[in-house]
């Protein structure tokens, strides 16, 4: 969207540079940026700096506590070695993955597609109490909705008290599936953003294409395959992306949680780095799996622009 | 409930963090007078330091007009706090000038530069004297300068709940011989109290450094090996003793005889035990520190007037009896002051004051401390107030220290990931022991690992 912007912004200017002389319009266009600066300086500040700072620092034995804390020493690719050596990170890159696929891709991309779906052409009242309840999940802040599923799911949590009233037997689902326990609940709470992206979406496919493939006989799933899916193709590869990186990203839900556990269970990377960084003291090689975290993020990035690619 | 909490807290951490930098700065560059910031725990049952630190601020107070101390109660489980304190040390705006030490962390922060050596000040303090040097030695850097003032010691053993044993049909007063009786008792419990607790061993990541020692150490040094061996230099791994300890761990766990593995993985489980399942009888056996009485004194989290009545302590036997028999460890807290703090003088001053023979001794009867001054140590109120320390000073023969070198605290980081993956089925004593081999050679270097007994 950004760069489509911007564009017709350049169109703008283009428009109106004729009129005034080349070196106006030179001078214009600097000082236009002019005001951009202060904005650029904080960026640079506190955005590129601790970027930069972490790559740094990934490469060498930077601590909280003992000789790496007073004097941190240039240790190399020793992170990076001890990364890939490391069944822990092995295991992380691993749930990370599930987590991913689970919870964003799976979860709530088709979770939210569907009900996006099913609400068209509905009556204003559904559409609303429907998309009440769901939005309702998303405007929680995070820690919220991560105390409400431990509360939920914990030893003595809602489920468990029902499942007791109705003579079955509870079990601890943070501790027997913590895996399953977190991706629903990140489905739960991130399923209202598709929605919305696939609500606008919707309302921009015309109805008379659709009216066209129904009188061609096309079923309602053929339609939906051939003729909604391509068309709203840009909102899914732009959801898809967003909702991976938010996703990759997700620390404080995991960490009320399950708090990573039992064991490592549940230690996606976000997770895997906090406990370096802040648990073992460990800030060098805490930052060292960021870095492991961004290059996947790359991947997943690359695999929707290249697969997704809106055909031009 | 206050572990959702708490975990909260942690999430919300660097906020906080950020939120005690601009207060402590805005308060330091007020008005004329100086403040002296002091930091330290408070969290759950442990209010004792608190409450220490609000006597002695006001005497502070009332004897250094103009000078305002203000106190930083840190509510975090253990590890937590470790890892606050770090980083508020790391950084002259946020460090504060007194904290509290624990001396297992003592020599990491000396190597780390953030701690700073108080012989000037200790060699005109008159009453140092009364430390004997096992005290003295606990914050010693390698330098062989003094980092820390010790405000008392514990020693661990068993604690257990009379009628549960008595009803199990085990002879009073219990005095297990190895760790077999004390399975065996755990045993007995769960045939003959169901819905009792037999056993607890603390185990895991969440409890921190409590696991290490009071769970796994206390198993460890009553094998043939240990942890460190001082005379090669060198840390020992991988030993017959180590995976053992996890076996019994194993056992107790596996068996059905602790507390279950998701609950005892919850970092506030250390105040459930003390504070809830001992005084209600839910808990029979429970491995443990001699601090943990203090909550139940008058002035404690959890008052329990009955308690001497209801609870008995027994020495933790070693493996199968042999050594001395029995075995305890020891560690304990210090007060300390900061590299970058502004007031060392006034730092060194608060100490001196917070640790005289009258506080150190109102302090040491309220936590249920093991005396570390010999004129405390020898006062009769001391020695009558609390009935259980005669018992756990009489530890003191056969306890052992743990080698708290500068890695430690990564090591024990280690063990608790090795306990963890034991109690929770995701490893056998065998594979967790050689996954913890490889992490101590990372930690220190394969040259200084050696093998113990096989």
């Amino acid at each position: 969207m950004a760069p489509r912007a911007q564009l017709a912004g350049e169109e703008l200017a283009g428009a109106v540079g004729p009129i005034a002389s080349p070196r106006r319009a030179r001078a214009a266009r600097a000082t236009r940026h002019l005001p951009l600066a202060p904005a650029l300086v904080m960026l640079f500040l506190f955005f590129l700096g601790p970027v930069l700072w972490s790559i740094y620092s990934s490469f060498t034995n930077a601590a909280l506590t003992g000789e790496g804390a007073q004097n941190p020493q240039w240790v190399g690719l020793d992170n990076f070695r001890r990364l890939f050596s490391d069944p822990n990170v092995t295991n992380g890159i691993w749930l990370t993955v599930v987590f991913v696929l689970g919870s964003a891709v799976i979860g709530q991309n088709l979770l939210g597609l569907a009900i996006a779906l099913l609400m068209r052409g509905r009556s204003r009242w559904l559409r609303g109490t429907v998309g009440g309840i769901v939005v309702s999940a998303w405007v929680l802040p995070e820690v919220v909705s991560a105390l409400i599923w431990y509360a939920f799911l914990g030893q003595n949590g809602t489920l468990n008290q029902i499942m007791k009233a109705v003579g079955m037997s509870g079990q601890d689902w943070l501790y027997s599936s913590p895996m399953l326990a977190v991706i629903i609940a990140n489905t739960w709470r991130g399923t209202a953003f598709s929605m919305l992206v696939y609500n606008a979406a919707l309302d921009d496919v015309p109805t008379d294409v659709q009216e066209a493939a129904e009188l061609d006989g096309a079923t309602g799933w053929r339609r939906l395959w051939s003729v909604t899916l391509p068309l709203i193709r840009p909102a899914i590869v732009t959801n898809l992306m967003l909702i991976t990186l938010q996703t990759l990203s997700v620390f404080t839900l995991i960490y009320v949680m399950t708090a990573g556990g039992p064991g490592f269970a549940s230690a996606t990377l976000p997770v895997l780095m906090y406990q370096q960084a802040f648990k073992f003291s460990e800030v060098g090689y805490g930052t060292a799996i960021s870095l492991l975290l961004l290059a996947i993020g790359a991947v997943f990035s690359f695999v929707y622009v290249r697969v997704l690619k809106p055909e031009a | 409930m206050l572990s959702k909490a708490f975990r909260i807290a942690c999430a919300g951490g660097a906020a906080a963090l950020a939120l005690t930098a601009c207060s402590s700065s805005s308060s330091s560059g007020g008005s004329g007078g100086k403040t002296l910031k002091v930091a330290y725990v408070k969290f759950g049952n442990e209010i004792a330091v608190d409450a220490h630190m609000q006597k002695v601020k006001a005497q502070f107070e009332a004897a250094h007009p103009g000078i305002t101390v203000k106190l930083d109660p840190i509510a975090a489980a253990e590890n937590d706090y470790y890892t606050k304190i770090d980083l508020m040390m790391g950084s002259g705006s946020t460090a504060p000038d007194v904290v509290y030490e624990d001396t297992f962390l003592i020599n990491s922060d000396i190597k780390a530069g953030y701690l700073t050596p108080l012989d000037s000040y200790l060699s005109t303090w008159s009453d140092w004297s009364q430390f004997p040097d096992t005290a003295k030695s606990a914050a010693r850097g390698i330098d062989g300068k003094t980092y820390g003032v010790p405000m008392g010691t514990d020693t661990r053993a068993l604690y257990y709940n009379k009628a549960l044993l008595t009803k199990a049909g085990i002879t009073m007063p219990w005095a297990p011989k190895s760790w077999q009786d004390v399975l065996a008792a755990a045993k007995a419990v769960k045939a003959s109290s169901p819905g009792v607790i037999p056993l607890n061993v603390y185990a895991g990541k969440p409890d921190g450094e409590g696991s290490t020692m009071q769970g796994f150490e206390m198993l460890l040094y009553g094998t043939q090996d240990t942890l460190y061996d001082s005379s090669s230099k060198k840390w020992i791994a991988p030993s017959k003793g180590f995976t053992d300890a996890l076996q019994f761990l194993k056992d107790a766990y596996g068996g059905g005889l602790t507390i279950p593995p998701q609950q005892e993985l919850d970092p506030n489980i250390p105040n459930v035990v003390s504070g809830q399942m001992i005084p209600a009888g839910k808990l029979a056996i429970d491995l443990d520190g001699s601090w943990v009485t203090g909550a139940w004194g008058a002035s404690g989290a959890k008052p329990w007037p009955d308690w001497s009545n209801a609870i008995g302590e027994a020495a933790m036997p070693t493996q199968a009896g042999a050594g001395k028999g029995t075995i305890s460890l020891s560690g304990g807290w210090t007060l300390a002051v900061t590299a970058k703090s502004k007031n060392k003088d006034l730092g060194a001053q608060f100490i001196e004051l917070a640790l005289n023979k009258d506080n150190s001794e109102s302090y040491d009867i309220a936590d249920s401390q093991i005396a570390v001054r010999n004129d405390v140590a020898a006062d009769s109120k001391y020695q009558s107030t609390n009935p259980t320390t005669a018992f756990f000073t009489g530890l003191v023969p056969v306890t052992q220290y743990r080698p708290a070198y500068a890695e430690y605290p990564k090591v024990s980081d280690a063990i608790q990931v090795a306990m963890e993956a034991v109690i929770t089925g995701q490893s056998s004593p065998a594979d967790a022991a050689k996954a913890y081999t490889e992490t101590l050679k990372g930690i220190v270097g394969s040259d200084n690992v050696a093998a113990g007994s096989s």
